[in-house]
């Protein structure tokens, strides 16, 4: 058989399979009950307000709390991992394997629930503050890694020129070292961020007054009551809530790193 | 500590360094070095790659710690921990191959950010000295450019402004021109020999014979790790002593 042919029939059998896949979902689903599960006209017609006006701004609040928060105390990190003092590094080291090897939501759960009762700490904002400060933690965790690899990137003539002008280390460190670091890991940072947007859905499992919950949270309070209980209507329209803010995000981040391929 | 005094000291070496080590590892690149600038001279080092030459001039500024030596420079020994490096550093002006500019400022801020973060000077006078120093080399047209918008010959020409805007008592060039196309070195070389003229102190490690034939005191020619030869051009580049100078040369002339 010529090698051309033989391409033609391998083409053909995978749309083959394509097509017996998509056949055999489309006569199995019952449509009608896909459609009222997920698309349910009432709650498609009331819902948006509210996942907007609370999900949304609270999702908002929240993200840009634990990227602020945890940017400080991942620069803190990072310059603890590259400092010269072997206690400081090996300090760094331990909290950033420690929280990158849990998952958030035991993070979560250990700061909301745990450490409130086993020291008698009231966190701020009961339960979700200190849920969300236990997001803090592990954002801090994983963009110190970040931050430490955009230092490093920067190259070690820049820290000599700095020094060999008499400079200290710490003016070299704010002056010249970090702002170019910055330019480095904005992508990256960016990426930690849309991460983060999706994790403060973790939050949902703290318990949360109905002004102050997260957009998962008001989505799922309205899979049990308002116009579309019964179905999950609300979690279709927090899903397109949720890529309405993280694709063009994701976007963004392939167009810096697109640019700055360029520039270098 | 010994304090710093601010007069240009008399009589003492501008640099004097005596049986300097410098390990990397197991590896000996400094093997007892005994070197010694005097304040107004132009001393150029020359010698293979390898030879130990660019380490020697970083550990004078103390980029390189070395293994054991003493270096002092205008009287301060450099290598005792008391010394307030900075200090010491703020007085040695420094020229790299690669330039190093910092990218993300104009050419004025570089030029003015250590005369205000180090010396405290106020920003009118940083900026007074920066255009000062940057009509010097040329290049006062330029201060609002950021140094990727420039060649590397004019890279290299606000380097040694922005050295030259801390007030140095000396200056140390590593390799300058060897990171620059041919055409651009010839514009760079003619800015050290004015310094030169001017009576900088200068210690130069270069690979442009005629550039240390026609400025140099004296030239030094180190080979794996040590000094073998120096004196002044006419001896060192004219009529060698030792055969690894004479092979040398044979081959960069």
């Amino acid at each position: 058989m010529k090698r051309s042919t033989k391409r033609r029939l391998r083409h053909l059998a995978l749309y083959a399979v394509l097509l017996a896949v998509v056949l055999v979902l489309a006569f199995s689903l019952d449509w009608s009950s896909v459609r009222q599960t997920f698309f349910n006209s009432d709650g498609l017609k009331h819902n948006w307000h509210d996942l907007i006006v609370t999900g949304v701004k609270n999702t908002a609040i929240y993200t840009v709390i634990a990227f602020a928060v945890g940017l400080v105390l991942a620069i803190v990190l990072a310059l603890m991992k590259l400092s010269e003092v072997l206690v400081y590094r090996w300090l760094a080291t331990a909290y950033i394997e420690f929280f990158r090897g849990l998952p958030a939501l035991v993070t979560i759960f250990g700061m909301a629930f745990g450490f409130p009762i086993a020291t008698g700490w009231r966190p701020p904002g009961g339960a979700l503050g200190a849920g969300l400060i236990g997001l803090v933690l592990v954002a801090g965790a994983y963009m110190a890694e970040t931050i430490r690899a955009g230092i490093q990137a920067v190259p070690k003539g820049q820290t000599e020129a700095a020094r060999s002008l008499g400079m200290s280390s710490g003016r070299t460190m704010a002056f010249i070292v970090l702002p170019q670091a910055f330019r480095i890991i904005v992508p990256p940072l960016t990426n930690e961020m849309v991460l983060l947007i999706k994790d403060t859905s973790l939050l949902a499992f703290v318990g949360a007054t109905v002004g102050s919950r997260e957009l998962t949270n008001v989505a799922r309070d309205m899979m049990t009551s308002g116009p579309s209980a019964g179905t999950a209507t609300s979690l279709t329209m927090a899903a397109v809530l949720y890529l309405v803010i993280t694709l063009p995000l994701t976007r963004l981040v392939a167009w810096l790193e697109k640019k700055q391929r360029r520039a270098r | 500590m010994t304090a710093p005094t601010t007069e240009k000291p008399t009589g003492v070496p501008a640099i004097e360094v005596s049986d300097l080590h410098k390990y990397y590892g197991d590896n000996e690149v400094l093997k007892g070095i005994d070197f010694r600038v005097d304040p107004g001279q132009v001393v150029c080092v020359i010698g293979p790659s390898g030879s130990g030459k660019s380490t020697l001039l970083r550990c004078v500024n103390r980029l390189e710690d070395p293994t054991s030596g003493r270096i002092l420079v205008e009287g301060i020994d450099i290598t005792d921990p008391e010394t307030d490096l900075d200090r010491v550093r703020a007085r040695i002006g420094m020229v790299f191959q690669q330039f190093n500019l910092f990218p993300h400022m104009t050419v004025l801020r570089n030029l003015c950010l250590a005369q205000q973060k180090v010396l405290k000077r106020s920003q009118a006078k940083a900026v007074e000295v920066a255009r000062a120093n940057l009509a010097k080399v040329g290049l006062a047209d330029r201060e609002d450019a950021y140094p990727a918008h420039l060649s590397g010959g004019q890279q290299q020409r606000v380097a040694i402004a922005r050295a030259l805007s801390m007030n140095p008592d000396m200056m140390l060039f590593d390799e300058p021109t060897s990171a620059l196309d041919p055409e651009l070195v010839g514009d760079v070389l003619a800015i050290m020999k004015e310094l030169a003229t001017e009576g900088m102190t200068m210690m130069v490690v270069t690979h442009e014979m005629g550039f240390a034939r026609e400025v140099g005191d004296k030239v030094v020619f180190m080979d794996g790790g040590v000094i073998l030869e120096e004196g002044t051009p006419q001896a060192v580049l004219g009529s060698p002593q030792h055969e690894r100078t004479k092979s040398f040369l044979s081959k960069v002339l």
